[in-house]
């Protein structure tokens, strides 16, 4: 057996310019940050009465995400203010370094597509899109916003999404995978025709709130346990997108999966396509194997990069997926962050690279990124 | 093997670690107890730099329920992904011979000996009564 010490992490040969990074998250700087982007009546809505989230706990989250304020240590900004939300520093720590030419941002915090009242929630969704705006994107060419909408108030969503489509600073439609019925439902389906009339991708980031415990099987109760029962849910959303017939009534929606990793796709295509063919007469409107409409309509960012013991078996998961539907992301600043240089394990070849790094992002963003 | 002195034994103070830069490389110094301890600045899963990282004790566990905690302050635990490595050896605590942080020998030397030479002091300036951490390259 052979037994390589690893001293340093292994480099790509090459370097790819022009990264595209499927996944930045900028933070406020200041707790009240977003006020001044609200309308005088939901600012005083949002000091006096604040968020309220199908939770019990108290924060979007009842675990301790591991590192404070889920972040890399080194994020900090020196100038103060939490990781994320001071762009001079992540121009100089991530985007200039690390060659960045396009960058997808979501906003997780604070939560506004999962307030309870619909009207507050889609007010914090509003202002949520200004603040991306004006002191993101207006700034920094390098960086796209992501459309935030009050997605459990359909009518309310395709209004946000009317109101920024033809931005070109906006590239994608940010769902939260929690949503309060797997997000095949019908009452979702608005969403998906004002995505697909816009041409413009929905992106779903790990997280969110349901008011359910974070795995099926129940309340975990180890951060590790957490941590990996956000692909369960992605799990349970894709077939559900599937299954539902959304992407047969929806023929060009495209999906990007960000931040669940990609090595879980496979297994459950394999899975659900041996289910069709034993239960077609209970989706009649399923056309195609499962797997077709995977193959079609999902794109998967790479982020946190799957580590098989072997590195090259991850090239399997690649070709299982397509090399066409993986897209690179760092998930600067959290901790679980991807360096571009070294996270994808495996080796590569320059135009595989260049697929994962950059073409594949360019594609499915059209002319958006 | 060249020595370099590197910092004044008072600029890191026990449990805490600092960044140098020697001959063209990042290594991290770290203060156990009195001891110094070097270690390259470069964490071998993604690059990150180990001088960012927060010190931890080791935690061991016999069966679940049961803990041990020892060696305080002996571990650095990477300040991306969190992988713990042991200060004194540089071998990761996850996989110990697979993986592991290249070490560099660090002393310390007084002024005294340092002026005498054979060391580089490259641009640091030495003082005949101070005490200084100087690594082996």
């Amino acid at each position: 057996m052979n037994v390589h010490v690893a001293e340093k992490p292994v480099a790509s040969e090459e370097v790819v310019t022009g990264i595209y990074d499927c996944d930045i998250h900028p933070m406020l700087k200041k707790q009240d940050g977003l006020l001044q982007y609200f309308e005088p009546r939901w600012r005083q809505h949002a000091v006096h009465y604040m968020e309220f989230l199908r939770t019990p706990f108290l924060g979007p989250t009842p675990y301790p995400k591991a590192s404070p304020a889920l972040s890399r240590r080194d994020s900090w900004p020196p100038a103060g203010g939490p990781p994320g939300s001071d762009l001079s520093f992540m121009q100089e720590q991530h985007l200039t370094p690390n060659g960045i030419e396009c960058g997808i941002l979501q906003p997780l915090f604070p939560n506004a597509s999962k307030q309870r009242n619909d009207e507050f929630a889609a007010a914090a969704c509003r202002a949520v899109n200004l603040w991306q705006r004006a002191e993101w994107t207006s700034q920094e060419r390098r960086l796209r916003a992501s459309i935030v909408v009050p997605q459990e108030f359909a009518e309310a969503s395709v209004a946000e999404i009317e109101k920024w489509k033809d931005e070109s600073d906006f590239a994608q439609i940010l769902l939260s995978p929690k949503a309060n019925e797997p997000l095949g439902y019908r009452r979702y389906w608005p969403i998906y025709e004002a995505a697909e009339r816009h041409d413009i991708p929905l992106g779903i980031h790990v997280g969110g709130v349901s008011g359910r415990p974070s795995s099926a099987a129940g309340h975990s109760s180890f951060y590790i346990e957490e941590h990996h029962s956000q692909v369960q849910a992605m799990q349970a959303l894709a077939a559900s997108l599937v299954v539902e017939g959304v992407l047969e009534r929806f023929p060009k929606l495209k999906v990007i999966f960000i931040e669940s990793g990609v090595a879980w796709v496979p297994a459950m295509a394999w899975r659900l396509d041996s289910l069709w063919t034993q239960f077609k007469d209970e989706v009649p409107h399923l056309k195609r194997p499962p797997s077709e409409y995977i193959r079609d309509h999902f794109w998967f960012t790479t982020q946190p990069a799957d580590e098989p013991e072997k590195a090259e078996h991850l090239r399997q998961v690649f070709d299982w997926i397509g090399w066409d539907k993986i897209l690179f992301a760092s998930d600067y600043p959290h901790w679980d962050y991807d360096d571009p240089r070294y996270a994808i394990k495996c080796g590569m070849n320059k135009s595989e690279k260049a697929m994962v790094f950059r073409d594949n992002a360019r594609k499915v963003f059209g002319g958006r990124a | 093997m060249v020595k370099h002195v590197v910092a004044r034994c008072l600029d890191i103070g026990e449990g805490q670690q600092k960044r140098v830069s020697v001959a063209g490389r990042d290594i991290c110094v770290f203060n156990i107890k009195g001891s110094f301890f070097a270690l390259l600045d470069r964490c071998p899963h993604e690059g990150a730099s180990l001088s960012h990282g927060f010190r931890v004790g080791l935690v061991t566990s016999s069966s679940p329920g049961c803990f041990q905690y020892s060696r305080e302050s002996e571990m650095v635990k990477c300040p991306w992904h969190g992988w713990e490595f042991d200060i004194k050896t540089g071998q990761s605590w996850c996989a110990p011979k697979k993986v592991r942080v290249r070490p560099y020998p660090a002393d310390v030397e007084s002024g005294d000996d340092l002026v005498k030479g054979p060391y580089v002091a490259d641009s640091f300036p030495v003082s005949l009564d101070g005490q200084y951490v100087v690594i082996d390259l």
